[in-house]
């Protein structure tokens, strides 16, 4: 932790960077402010019961790093630090009751759908409870899509390009299964063949990015087993959610040490997220009778920022025929969803949200498409609130869409 | 002054969270980009409106308390660092541009809002806000004036103080004044207070309202980079473009030592094996840019550079600037701290001074990048030091000093544009004559009878005066001025 604070030389470059300096203008809320705080309390000048409610407010959307041109490696600093404090804190009981909700049922899908269902039961009571609960539920969607069982095997369609693993992820095939439907028929009609080892769960990102290290290795142990029972080579490891992908890049860092090293980092290194691979094996030519779109594309933190994804997801849009790629003029802030932050901070993240809304209106598109589950909810809901019922979907739903 | 009072009233003008007392939230604010400095404040307040800062400077006046105002806390100097038991005035919340007129040219706009956004908001009207500092993604237009600040482009269109036409200011007793106009048209009648305002570095108040003036978008840019085997040459080349008729619009040169850090921060593919790289870029008109270049390249083929490069595009464009605006910074990749100086030599003499800068950090033992803005004279040697060294610090402030001499002796002078600040002050005795601080601080205690605007900064003498100064001026007392 001390090379990344030491490099950090207070310039304040990452200030303009930083979702929560923007909303709040304080130090102590942005990038520098947080590493100072952080120095103290391992310097052990200041209490870290003090510094936490500001370490807790950072939304980890790595919006700092590109910022920072003297190099701070936040993402690690912050991951290590919190995974510190965190086995030495204690915290109110309301907080502990929704940590552990989050803990015990969004990287189990069968878990995760019970709990969805009684949380609209719970909305019969939401009046009474507390606001943090109540923020909950408001996140549990009206009605959950039937579940979608996938093969283990879905072929190339006509000459075979290669042939992926696919990780399907855990909160994203309960709310979502249509975005894993999306992205095998992609790659499928891309000529790649998909193997869905069956073994597999939640790759413990969502537990590692609040701080829950030893649940988080339990899982990732789970998937390396999993992956590594695969017969033959595969090309990549093929994610289609931002914040697996970047949590699966730090496998190594995360199993530093330990007797699993080597294959963690074997396993990061073959992690893809489906738009750089797809990008990179080029597409097959898509069917020129395309409606005319026009499509703004929202940059996911943990993709543009954490694993600096931009260029390959525009690419593939650009392919299609007559669509019209639209910019956010936002600066790529967060839109306050990151992870389970809008259940921890909905105040901020709300604001957050707001802007990013505006951020998409102002773009005059017709649609909204972006690379991870995690903002659709957060995206969609702001932009109910203002009245604009905007379709939000995946980038590969649309371009699996586009090849129909 | 009865201290629980005090606070009260601060509290009542900006209620709750607004004002901060308890250690955690000060510490953040302890420093600003110039980390070898710090102190903590008494209390850091963060008002919403212009009238709230009119209070609290109210406030603190009758107590006697000294105040900093601060931005985003990007100074270079320690400008920005808060004053042993002092307030610190957060204007970040003050971000409105409350004013555009695309006709005139002209916008109103609050101190706390950050540089670059002006230019983004008149973008539509295919104007911008011409002085660029290196940090304006995120430095505030109020330090901007308060610092005089530059940037690489103003070698052609001048500093802050060529753009600002009007100011609202309070006072440090609390008074509220007006010093300009808004138009082009009400410039020149009268002394000049706007000049005097602009870069006296928060001693003679707060301003509230600017009122600045914008520039048509260029209509092209063209970005010509050229690698040279030594220093030195790249220096010459300077002189030899002026010197050809031509004034781009930046001139910018970076050591081999500045393109290493910049190289592995933006991976922008600088000229390989460079002693040191020329960054000069025309704009304006397409045609007259054109002829500029075929110019420009006969200049810079006769002055020994072995390669040069163009932008390709303006990704390229917006990347070479990014290494460029980013390579202090980037330095933090290379050494754990460092010091940054800002002395100024004339054009002639870069050469000369690069060389004799280089031979003193060699009897010194210590690496220093330089990165700076050639076309007027603005050096930024950096000096690379570890702070965990026992008297590393104090080395590396003795070179720095020594630089500062070269500068002053060559003809030049402290500070191009980062402002003298805490970290310079003691050099000032060096640059100018006892009358001459004299007179600045018959100024200075006109404007400020209790000296308790940013006080400690910019003018030498001592240590900052922890709650007030009354009689004689430390300086007085040393024997070093006199009002005689």
């Amino acid at each position: 932790m001390t090379g990344a604070i030491e490099s950090c030389v207070h310039c304040g470059f990452c200030l303009a960077a930083c979702p929560t300096y923007s909303v709040l203008g304080e130090e102590m809320d942005s990038p520098r402010g947080r590493i100072y705080l952080m120095k103290n309390v391992l310097e052990g000048t200041l209490e870290a019961e003090q510094a936490q409610p500001y370490i807790d407010r950072c939304l980890g959307c790595m919006g700092c790093v590109p910022a920072c041109p003297s190099g701070v490696a936040y993402g690690d600093l912050l991951t290590s630090y919190r995974a510190k404090i965190e086995s030495e804190r204690s915290r109110p009981l309301l907080d502990s009751v929704t940590r552990r909700m989050i803990i015990e049922t969004l990287p189990y899908p069968s878990r995760f759908r019970a709990a969805a269902k009684m949380g609209k039961l719970g909305k019969l009571v939401q009046g009474v409870l507390p606001d943090q609960l109540s923020g909950m539920l408001n996140l549990v969607p009206e009605r959950l899509p039937p579940p979608v069982n996938l093969p283990n095997l879905i072929p190339a369609q006509g000459e075979k390009r290669a042939r992926v693993a696919f990780l399907t992820g855990c909160v994203q095939t309960v709310l979502a299964p249509n975005i894993n439907q999306a992205t095998v028929a992609l790659l499928s009609a891309n000529g790649v063949e998909v193997v869905i080892p069956d073994s597999q769960g939640c790759c413990g990102s969502i537990l590692s990015h609040i701080g829950e290290e030893g649940r988080a290795k339990t899982l990732a142990r789970n998937n390396l087993n999993a992956f590594a029972q695969i017969d033959g080579e595969i090309d990549a490891i093929i994610t289609n959610a931002a914040g697996c992908g970047s949590g699966m890049h730090e496998y190594g860092l995360l199993f530093k040490g330990d007797p699993e090293e080597t294959a963690a980092e074997a396993f990061a290194h073959k992690v893809k997220d489906i738009t750089v691979f797809l990008d990179e094996l080029g597409l097959v030519p898509l069917p020129k009778n395309q409606p005319e779109r026009r499509v703004a594309y929202h940059d996911a933190c943990h993709l543009a920022h954490a694993q600096g994804v931009t260029d390959p997801p525009r690419n593939l849009l650009n392919a299609v025929p007559n669509l019209t790629l639209l910019e956010l003029n936002d600066g790529g802030l967060c839109c306050g969803s990151a992870g389970t932050y809008n259940l921890e901070q909905p105040e901020i993240a709300a604001q957050l949200g707001e802007r990013k809304a505006q951020a998409i209106v102002d773009t005059g598109a017709e649609m909204v498409v972006m690379g991870n589950i995690g903002c659709f909810t957060q995206v969609e809901t702001h932009l109910a609130k203002m009245g604009k019922q905007l379709p939000v979907m995946h980038t590969v739903e649309l371009l699996a869409q586009a090849y129909r | 002054m009865n201290t629980e009072s005090f606070y009260q009233q601060l509290q009542e003008i900006c209620p709750g969270r607004r004002t901060l007392t308890r250690d955690v939230d000060l510490l953040p604010y302890e420093s600003d980009a110039l980390v070898a400095f710090s102190t903590k404040p008494a209390a850091v307040v963060l008002p919403e409106s212009a009238e709230e800062v009119v209070a609290i400077v109210k406030v603190c006046y009758a107590a006697g308390v000294p105040f900093v105002a601060r931005g985003s806390g990007t100074s270079l100097s320690g400008g920005s660092m808060p004053i042993k038991d002092g307030v610190v005035i957060a204007l970040n919340r003050l971000n409105a541009i409350k004013h555009i007129d695309p006709e005139q040219r002209t916008a109103v706009v609050e101190p706390g809002v950050v540089n670059l956004h002006i230019s983004n908001a008149v973008k539509q009207y295919g104007l911008y806000y011409a002085p660029d500092p290196s940090s304006q993604s995120i430095c505030t237009i109020g330090g901007n004036v308060a610092f005089n600040s530059g940037g690489a482009h103003c070698l052609k269109y001048g500093m802050t103080s060529n753009h600002v036409l009007g100011l609202k200011v309070v006072l440090p007793d609390g008074e509220i004044v007006e010093f300009g106009s808004e138009s082009l048209e009400g410039m020149g009648v009268g002394p000049d207070l706007i000049g005097l305002f602009v870069g006296s570095e928060g001693l003679f108040g707060i301003a509230l309202e600017i009122t600045v003036r914008l520039l048509p978008i260029p209509e092209q840019y063209k970005t010509v980079l050229a690698g040279y085997d030594t220093l030195e040459k790249a220096g010459d080349a300077v002189s030899a473009v002026v010197a050809s008729g031509l004034l781009p619009g930046a001139m910018e040169i970076m050591d081999r030592l500045a393109l290493k850090a910049a190289e592995a921060a933006v991976k922008t593919g600088y000229p390989e094996g460079a002693a040191a790289v020329l960054i000069v870029e025309l704009e304006g008109e397409s045609q007259q840019v054109e002829r500029e270049f075929e110019h420009l390249v006969n200049v810079i083929e006769g002055s020994g550079a072995f390669e040069i490069q163009v932008a390709q595009n303006e990704a390229h464009r917006a990347k070479i600037w990014k290494g460029r605006k980013g390579a202090f910074s980037s330095v933090g990749r290379l050494s754990p701290d460092y010091i940054v100086q800002d002395g100024v030599v004339p054009r002639s003499q870069l050469g000369k001074a690069l060389a004799e800068i280089e031979k003193v950090s060699n009897s010194y033992g210590l690496q220093v990048a330089n990165v700076f803005h050639a076309g007027d004279g603005n050096l930024h040697p950096l000096i690379l030091y570890n702070g965990r060294e026992q008297g590393a610090l104090e080395h590396a402030e003795a070179l720095a000093g020594e630089i500062l001499a070269i500068c002053i002796k060559l003809g030049g002078t402290l500070t191009g544009e980062h402002g003298i600040g805490i970290e310079k002050r003691d050099y000032m005795p060096q640059l100018f004559s006892e009358t001459d601080l004299d007179a600045m601080y018959a100024i200075r205690n006109r404007i400020d009878d209790k000296g308790i605007a940013n006080p400690g900064k910019k003018l030498p003498g001592g240590e900052a005066p922890a709650l007030k100064m009354h009689g004689m001026h430390p300086l007085e007392k040393a024997g070093i001025i006199s009002r005689e």
